[in-house]
Formats: C-alpha cells, structure tokens, sequence
C-alpha cells in the first residue's frame, strides 16, 4: 500500500516526478517545476487518493546545491489518511513557481510566508507580499545567509493603505470602489480587546455591513524556525512552550514525537500514556480559554470567571508536574522530564471526576441555551466543510462543519486507537456549532484521561540509549561514567540520522504539523511548524463576509487564533 | 490635577496634604491597559481571573483604549513590527502614567534574541518597573503592582512631570 500513489505518480508523470530518497517510511517524490501544477491538479482530483488538505507548503534553503531553494508540499487525503511529501527544486536565479492558490484556497497565506522567508515568488498568486515580517523589511531571513540578527525597525505603525495592500503582487483585484463616498475602512487591532493583542483586521465597510475584511498577521513573529536552527534538537523543546502557550504540553509532544521520529526510536508505554493524559489536560484548558474569551468578547463576563477557575485547578496539576504553570517544557527526546510526582494519579483523577467537568456543566447552564448568546452565535461565521477542508481547517473548527476527521481517530499515535472517545461533529459550521464541539471535546478528553489514569502501565520515563537520553541526575553527581555521558550529550547533542521527516499531532487548534530537516549534525538544519491557526484565519474574509461588525468580533473568538502559533 | 493648579499649589504649606490624598487616590485606583501581546498576556488574564482577583488591589478596571488608562502593563514579546504601535499607544496615555514591563521577554527581549525581536521595551518607551519571570507567575504580578503602588505614593505634585516641565 505505502508506494501506491508515488509508483502512480512515477507511472504518470515519468518526466516530471522522480522518487525522493526513502525515509523512514513517508511518501515523498521530487516534482519538477515545469510538471507541478498537473501533478498538483492530479492528485487533488484523482478519485483513489483525493488529496483535498493542504497542511503545508514551505521553503528550504540549500546554498550549495545547484538547485538553491526547495518548495515543499505536504498533503493529506482524509480518505485514505495518509500525507504526501512533494519537493521542488528552484534555482535562485529565477526562484519562481506557478501557484496552488487555484486548487486549495490555503495555499494562499503558506505561499506568502514561503515569499517572505525565502524569497519564493508564486506567478499568479492574487496578493504576493510580505505576510509575517513588516513591509519595509528587506531581504529573506530563513535564507541561511540572512544573520540571524540581522533586525530592521519599522518606523512607522504599520499602514499599509487598502489598495497598496490590495495591489501586491501580480494583478491582485485593485479596489476602485473603495474610494467611493459611502464606503470607509475600519481598522480593528492589534491594539483591540477582541483581536487579543496581536492580530489586526481592515474592514471595508458599508454603514456597518463588512464588505471585505483584511487580516494582518506577524505582530508576534519571533523567529521560531530561524531560532530553532541554531540550538540543539532538546534546546527547541522550550521554544515550542511558546507556539501554542495556552496548551504548551501538546506543543512538546508534538515536537518530542518529531524528533523521534527522525531519530527512528518509539517511546516506552508509560511515557506514552502520560503524554496523553498531559496533551488532554492541556485540551481541556486550550479550549476553556478559548470559550471564556470568545464569550467575553460578546459581552458575557461571568462564564470566564468559572472558565478561569477550572483551568486554574488544571494548573495545578501540571504544576507539580514540572514546576511551570504554562511554559511546561515537561517532555524530552525519547521521554519525559520526570516520572508523575507522588499521589498525582489520585489528584487527577479527583480534579477530573468533580472539579473540571463542574466548571465544564456550569459553562453549559449559563451559556449554551442562554438566549442573547444563541443569537448572537448562531448561523454566524459559517463555512460548508468542503469549503473549510479546502481553506486548510483542521481540528474543531472543521468538525464544527461536519468533516470528522481528527488524527486522534484518522491515524492513532499513542493507543489513541484503543480508547473509547467520540469526535463530536457540528453540522452548520457557524460559531454556535464551535463553541458546541469545544464543549463536547472537553468532555471527551476527560473519558480519554479516565481511561489512561486506569491503564497506566508502569516504565521508564526514558528511552535507554546513551545517545538519547541523559542519565539520572543523582548519578551525575556520584558516577564518573554518568558524568562523562551527560557532558557529552550536553555538548555534543543528540545526532540523528540525515533525512527529513514530517509527522503531525492533533493538538487543540488542529493539526500541529514538525518537519524537520536533519542534515546529521546535532542542530537541525530546518524546522518548520505547521500550525494549525495559520490556516484557518487566512479565511477570515469568507467567514465575514457581509456580516455586522460584531459578528467578526464573535468569529474571530471562536477560531481560536494564538498568535503564538499564528506568527511563530 | 491639572498643571496649572499643581503649579499654584506647589509653593504652599498644602503640598503634603495634597500629595498624600492624591496618591492615595491614584494608587489603589490604578486602571491597567493591557497591552498583551504573547504568553505573559494569559497570565495577566489568570490574574484578572477569579483565583487571583486583580481587584483587592484596586487595578481590575482594564481598558483598551488608551485615553481611559494610567498603567501600561506590556505583556509579552514585541516584534520590530508591533514597536511603532505600542510607541503610540504610550504617547496616547495621558499624564500621569506608570509602565510595567511584565515578563522577560518585555523586559529584554527573554530568550528571543534574533531578527524580529525588540531587546526590551525600555529600548522605546520608559519602564517603571520590570517584572521577571517566563512567565511570571501571578503573584509575581501582583508584586509588581504593588511596586507600583510604591512609586506613586512618593510622588508629589512637586516633580517636574505635574508641573509641565
Ligand atoms: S517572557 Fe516568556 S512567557 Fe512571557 S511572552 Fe516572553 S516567552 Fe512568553
């Protein structure tokens, strides 16, 4: 089965595609620029594969091949779960490519940031420019010749007018009518309580009727991926606290599991089970927070209060886990940083029998028949889920329109497959139907961490490999041999075999996506992170369009967008 | 109070009086606005939040508007791309006014040090007080309130900024 499609492709496109070297089991192909979008109409329209999910299109940098830059595909097809890597080669002379803007609407927003970073220019792209560094930046920064503190001030807020931000790029629809008396542009953010700090909106207006609206992203670009290349594989692993921050654990699961992966090693059972009790918890809470804001925003206070309350007692426990209450930083390569504490089990267990679904079933009396909310929610920001797997939604906000995919069911990591949990799917896909399958998914983690609390299996906390994993602290301080290990994997890192590798973890927004480039040495040559509010924000203009201002307020809310992971 | 009634007063025996009520004022009234920008900016919010109650220290009106603030609490990391903003937004904030740097990466820049990263906040608007922590916990907040609270109860309508100087 593995091949299937790559021998297709090979079979039918003999000019164009060519194998890309085997990897740890993943089907990638080399695609020449010329044949690229056939083979990109093919595989999305094929009925024996339907690749209808673009999770990712990003750059590489390789200065000293002859072909400098690389483009890199991955799809995923929900009917046959499986992801497809698709590699382009582009010379930098004339780094271009033809667009998949056609085919996914995706590609739109993965485009510009591979343009912003790489310098990758799409031909016929409707807006190609600069999407997470500001507008007056010059140059590429992940390219490996940028320095990596090569910093340029802006030196005005950024304000780009409507039609210079709508005329980028190659023949982008120029907006005659945005001049025009009755119509005006309202700027909403970054500084706006709804935008939550760091994403802004121009809406092109009607009385109060948005006609267009314009996200703006980067506010909170940090340099993850730029960063990431020169630490060490365990270095990063605080970096991704910082991804998603409201539910950091499944950031480090997501990471830790990539790594693995590259490394070809499989945790023991113990550690798996607790990286899922860890990753629901965080769940729970991700979209505890996510509730009580978008509630705030429409004018509710008193359900954030019993929202706070609950995630406070969740902190709690991951606090005696690792000693942070938000940046957990609680796995490592091949393990965890401690077994659970003392009596853990038993608080858990108790938190989540009576406190958390408390706080859960009190959020549901007030809020989920409450009248004022009802209207405000529903049929509002609605989107089909063909339109949303074709935007790139993954996670609640496309369960809420009905596709019910979840890589927790779609391809099992962890036992994932031997627990007994529901995915709970909406049918309109409006805000009400997400606020909805938060709510069930809550309910669900707490089945899943029930179950997991009654099979813990004992273990080792970590992977017995000298190469991997540091020895026990207190043997460092007594034992020769455990000191001369753990200097050397200190300094000398964790060193994975050379090849890339892409794997994906359900995390509380979505598919959370790590590919990783390893080259052989100890600090990875290129990480990109897929994250899974990139995506979905970039169809904010569809969501809104022609809805009341107070509507984007709710939408906004109830996509859950973190900028962290937004803007990385 | 305005200039010209702090410049009447500041000569006569009512300074200390005066002071002592005025700050008593502003200091348990201190209204936040919360410019969050990142991680730090959740935390703020679990200090808000039921558990921690920003409101026994008298700070739980949090604006948005800057027109309506007196405390600039920066939370979380600010790009190259975000400086100009919250630039404005300080110079928005009227007289008197109080920063708080809340976290590392306000403070410095935390572990992000490279291409899109501000070194700290101080390198664009002034910091009365700076808050460690990655991020701080909410009681660490809250000592940083309470610093504050410190500074604006020695003030006087003596010092060069209620004067117009
Ligand atoms: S100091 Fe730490 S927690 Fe706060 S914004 Fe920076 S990285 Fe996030």
């Amino acid at each position: 089965m593995a091949n299937v499609v790559v021998q297709t492709l090979l079979e039918k496109f003999p000019e164009s595609v060519s194998p890309a070297p085997d990897f740890r089991d993943e089907e990638a192909v080399c695609v020449a620029r010329e044949g690229l979008p056939e083979v990109l109409r093919f595989l999305y329209a094929d009925p024996d594969t339907e690749y209808r999910l673009l999770e990712d299109i990003c750059g590489a940098d390789y200065p000293e091949r002859e072909k400098r830059f690389e483009a890199v595909y991955h799809l995923y097809s929900v009917k046959t779960a499986r992801h497809l890597r698709l590699k382009v080669g582009i010379g930098e002379e004339d780094p271009t490519l033809p667009t998949a803007t056609g085919i996914w609407k995706a590609a739109d927003w993965f485009e510009r940031e591979a343009f912003d970073q790489y310098g990758i220019r799409f031909e016929g792209h409707p807006n190609l420019r600069r999407i997470l560094n500001h507008e007056e930046f010059v140059g590429h920064p992940l390219r490996k010749d940028y320095p990596i503190k090569g910093r340029q001030k802006l030196t005005r807020p950024s304000n780009l007018g409507w039609d210079e931000r709508k005329s980028a790029g190659n023949g982008g629809g120029s907006d005659a009518e945005a001049g025009q008396p009755e119509q005006m542009i309202l700027n909403i953010g970054p500084a706006h309580p709804t935008t939550h700090g760091t994403l802004r909106v121009l809406a092109r207006l009607e009385g109060e009727t948005i006609l267009e609206a314009d996200p703006e992203i980067g506010y909170l670009h940090r340099g993850f991926e730029k960063t990431a290349e020169t630490l060490t594989y365990q270095q990063v692993i605080p970096l991704t606290d910082r991804l998603n921050y409201v539910s950091a654990m499944m950031n480090n699961v997501g990471y830790c599991r990539a790594v693995e992966k590259l490394l070809g090693i499989e945790v023991s059972k113990r550690v798996q089970y607790i990286r899922v009790i860890v990753s629901e918890l965080s769940r729970i809470i991700d979209h505890l927070v996510c509730i009580a804001a978008n509630i705030v925003d429409i004018g509710a206070l008193t359900p954030y209060w019993y929202c706070f309350r609950e995630r406070e007692n969740v902190y709690e426990l991951l606090e005696a886990l690792c000693g942070a209450r938000m940046t957990t930083s609680y796995t490592r390569i091949g393990g965890l940083a401690h077994d659970l504490p003392d009596g853990w089990v038993d608080k858990c267990r108790e938190y989540i029998r009576e406190r958390v679904p408390r706080g859960i079933e009190e959020t549901d009396t007030l809020i989920t028949k409450n009248r004022i909310f009802v209207d405000r929610t529903m049929g509002v920001g609605a989107i089909s889920g063909e339109d949303a797997l074709n935007w790139g939604f993954t996670g609640p906000c496309l369960r809420a329109s009905g596709v019910p995919f979840d890589v927790r069911k779609a391809n099992p990591y962890y036992d994932y497959d031997k627990f007994d949990f529901d995915i709970p799917v909406g049918s309109n896909g409006d805000t009400y139907d997400r606020y909805l399958v938060r709510m069930e998914e809550m309910r669900q983690s707490l089945r899943i961490i029930e179950q997991a609390l009654d099979g813990l299996p004992e273990g080792p906390i970590s992977i017995e490999d000298r190469r991997i994993s540091l020895p026990e602290k207190e043997a460092v301080y007594t034992k020769f041999g455990a000191l001369v290990q753990h200097t050397k994997l200190i300094v000398d890192g964790i060193l994975p075999p050379e090849g890339e590798i892409y794997s994906v973890t359900e995390a509380a927004n979505g598919v959370l996506g790590f590919y990783i480039v390893s080259d052989g040495t100890k600090r990875p040559y290129r990480i990109k992170v897929r994250p899974p509010c990139f995506a979905i924000f970039q169809a904010l203009p569809q969501l809104t369009e022609g809805s009341m201002i107070a509507d984007l307020i709710a939408t906004v809310g109830s996509l859950n967008i973190i900028a962290g992971e937004l803007d990385r | 109070m305005g200039i010209e009634t702090s410049s009447i007063l500041r000569n006569t025996a009512l300074v200390e009086p005066v002071d002592a009520i005025l700050n008593w004022c502003r200091e348990y009234s201190c209204w936040p606005y919360a410019f969050g920008t990142a991680c730090c900016a959740i935390e703020f919010m679990a200090v808000a939040a039921s558990h921690y109650d920003i409101s026994r220290f008298g700070a739980e009106v949090i604006r948005f508007s800057p027109r309506q603030a007196d405390l600039l609490v920066v939370s979380g990391t600010i790009s190259e791309k975000m400086a100009p903003i919250l630039k404005k937004i300080y110079d928005q904030i009227c007289e008197p006014k109080w920063v708080m740097a809340h976290g590392a990466c306000a403070c410095s820049g935390g572990i992000y040090d490279n291409y899109c990263t501000v070194q700290g906040i101080d390198t664009i608007i002034p910091v009365d007080v700076y808050v460690p922590g990655c991020p701080p916990t909410p009681e660490a907040f809250l000592d940083g309130l309470i610093k504050i609270q410190k500074i604006i109860e020695g003030e006087s309508i003596r010092d060069p900024k209620y004067c117009g100087e």
